[in-house]
């Protein structure tokens, strides 16, 4: 493991109300996790995974307990804040690749970049170069709908990583991908995370991303049961 | 950004096209309506104007004092110059002397006795000047039942109900029995030409047409008019056109001691004119105002869609870390932007139909099978200053309004909770 932390959680819990009281989905998780990890958060449908992805990356607010993203406590953070954490920090991919579908491949990756209020040569560059990096060059000027499922996703990688962020999280990346379009997407993100120091992020129950990953924390209703170096 | 967001709209003609098109018609259909009642209701004010107010009245202070009566003693005299003048002085109004007068009409049999009498009302207008534009108020052709026009001194038009009621048809002779304008007994011959057919109870009871040159002959009323209508040039009453007319009128004709000095009547200020023009500015506000209402619900609603369709490119947005006001505000201009062009076309629309309306009416004729009088068979839609304004409430206003609210369905959310929506 790294020695820089870069999250770092303590006694999180977190309670959905429900019509008959409340859930609690995470209940005491301890975790850190430092620069460059290939971490997976995996467990069975319900245990909470997405859930810690979320709080992870301040699209929601723990119930108790402190989670520390980038030196910043979520808790703490207003919605202005959050929005500047995520656009700066962080990445996001998703089950769904949810990319914008009236937009290009490429207006798709540039959309980041312009939230960063960075001018139009840079953004070029920068675009081209990840698109270069993901094989995605010959399809700049296609729509999402025109692309397949491996290139979509292919197309979120490149739309979370074109920032350079120091985290990306990755929610069931290849629920929707094919063996030989996982291992793929997989490879690539291995690759980004040896070249650029990337921390990756994973909430998973895919063997295939598991085979990947360099440390599996296992959750199991809510509680962490295992946090293991595999050896990968 | 500005330019990659309105990359989006273009692209996404759910959210520019589709809008616009529904936004078009709703204003379309507010402008037409709007422009469609105004003219119903103008028409009827016009009716009245056409047959007896006028858009103005010149009549003596002391005729009016006793209107009802037609009291014809107190009638307008030297009209000859009183015209004239006012021809110079107000080139563009169009005027009309007319004689209304109080009389029996009489028909005799074929000794000579009285076979049928009955009470009438008479109109005496010009109809033989060469001018039809009396003829033409009193749409007096179209509303021909039988027989014909009169065409010559002394002939008659008589309503249809009168001359069944004295049991007469054309081509017969009918002597009125009336008073002069000196306080004697007149007494005159007629040929009846035609009937009409009015559409108002009491005028069709009795009621008599003749060429005003004649009345004037029967009634000793040379050179006398009871009154003298004007009108505007397009026919259309306009209290500020009429009120300029009415201070003008008042330098020439300024108040006089003199009981038979001309005094001017406006429309509103004639029997219940005034009030018949403001009630039906009420009504006509108030259905405008219910299909503006209704017409601002449907743009509410596709307002409110086009946002709730987009949750999962918000929650995108707002994950990709754009802040929510950006996003509201986006989403804000974006109806805004639709609002208006959707308004624009709508109203632009609206008027083209509304000014086609205008100038062609919508002739009813084949289906109401008689024209009358009192009931015209073409309607006419009627531009105003509000027609080109009023399309923008529920175009504009209802669209934003109907975005916001949506939009302030994404601040309500949580961000996780957006996310879930996104991921199901
Ligand atoms: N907004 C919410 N309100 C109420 N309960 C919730 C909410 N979000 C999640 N939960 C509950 O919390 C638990 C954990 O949910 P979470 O989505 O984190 O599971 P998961 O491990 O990601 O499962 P999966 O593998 O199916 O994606 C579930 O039982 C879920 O029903
Ligand atoms: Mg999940």
């Amino acid at each position: 493991m790294e020695n820089t932390t870069l999250i770092s959680i303590e006694g999180l819990r977190k309670d959905f109300p429900t019509s008959g009281g409340r859930f609690t989905a995470l209940n005491g998780i301890d975790l850190k996790i430092g620069k460059a990890e290939f971490t997976g958060i995996v467990g069975p449908s319900g245990s909470g995974k997405t859930t810690l992805l979320n709080i992870i990356g301040s699209l929601d607010s723990p119930s108790e307990g402190r989670v520390m993203v980038l030196g910043q406590s979520i808790s703490d953070l207003n919605v202005k804040q959050a929005a500047l954490l995520r656009r700066s920090k962080l990445g996001f991919i998703f089950q769904s690749y949810n990319l914008l579908p009236v937009y290009t491949v490429f207006e798709n990756v540039e959309f980041p970049l312009l939230l960063l209020k960075l001018d139009d040569s840079h953004r070029r560059k920068m675009v081209m170069d990840t698109l270069d990096w993901l094989g995605l060059t010959d399809k700049a000027k296609s729509k999402p709908a025109q692309l397949s499922g491996g290139e979509c996703q292919r197309v979120a990688v490149a739309r979370a990583m074109v920032k350079r962020p120091e985290i990306v999280l990755a929610d069931e990346p290849t629920a929707n991908l094919d063996a030989a379009n996982s291992h793929n997407i997989l490879k690539t993100m291995v690759r980004l995370n040896n070249e650029f120091q990337t921390t990756f992020i994973f909430a998973t129950h895919d063997d295939k991303v598991i085979s990947y990953l360099k440390r599996k924390i296992s959750l199991i209703d809510g509680k962490v049961l295992k946090d293991e170096i595999t050896n990968n | 950004m500005i330019r990659f967001l309105l990359k989006g709209i273009l692209r996404d003609k759910q959210r520019s096209l589709l809008p616009v098109i529904v936004v078009t018609i709703g204003v379309m259909l507010t402008v037409v309506l709007y422009c469609w009642l105004t003219g119903i209701l103008n028409d009827s004010v016009e009716l009245s104007a056409r047959f007896s107010a006028g858009h103005v009245k010149i009549i003596t202070a002391e005729y009016e004092k006793n209107i009802n009566q037609m009291p014809n003693d107190l009638a307008l005299t030297g009209v000859d110059t009183l015209m004239l003048k006012l021809k110079n002085e107000f080139p563009e109004i169009k005027w009309g002397q007319r004689i209304h007068f109080g009389g029996l009409i009489d028909v005799a049999g074929s000794n000579g006795e009285t076979r049928a009498q009955g009470p009438a009302i008479g109109f005496g207008i010009d109809l033989f000047s060469g001018d039809p534009s009396e003829k033409e108020r009193f749409n007096l052709a179209k509303s021909l039942h039988r027989g014909r026009m009169p065409i010559q001194p002394k002939e008659i038009l008589m309503s249809e109900e009168f001359s069944r009621k004295l049991n007469i048809n054309p081509g017969d002779t009918v002597t009125l029995i009336g008073s002069t304008m000196y306080g004697s007994m007149a007494m005159f011959n007629y040929t009846l030409c035609g009937t009409v057919i009015f559409g108002a109870g009491p005028m069709d009871q009795g009621s008599v047409v003749i060429d005003l040159e004649d009345v004037r002959k029967a009634l000793d009323m040379n050179n006398a008019a009871s009154e003298i209508v004007g009108y505007l040039p397009d026919n259309y009453y306009n209290e500020e056109k009429v009120d300029k007319l009415v201070i003008k009128f008042n330098k020439l004709f300024p108040k006089s001691e003199d009981k038979f000095a001309p005094i001017i009547l406006t429309l509103r200020q004639q029997n219940d004119f005034g009030k018949m023009i403001d009630q039906i500015k009420q009504i006509g506000g108030f259905m405008v105002l219910i299909f503006v209402f209704s017409m601002s619900l449907v743009l509410w609603n596709a307002g409110l869609l086009g946002g709730l369709r987009r949750y999962t490119e918000f929650g995108t947005r707002l994950a990709l870390g754009e802040n929510y006001s950006h996003i509201y505000r986006t989403i804000i201009y974006e109806s805004l932007l639709i609002g208006i062009i959707g308004s624009i076309s709508g109203t632009f629309f609206g008027l083209l139909i509304s000014l086609y309306m205008q100038n062609h009416g919508l002739d009813l004729g084949s289906i109401m099978k008689n024209a009358t009088i009192m009931m015209p068979a073409v309607f006419h839609a009627r531009i105003n200053t509000l027609s080109f304004f009023i399309g923008f409430i529920p175009g504009l206003i209802s669209t934003v309004v109907g975005t916001a609210l949506s939009g302030i369905g994404i601040y309500k959310r949580k961000t996780a909770q957006l996310f879930k929506e996104l991921e199901a």
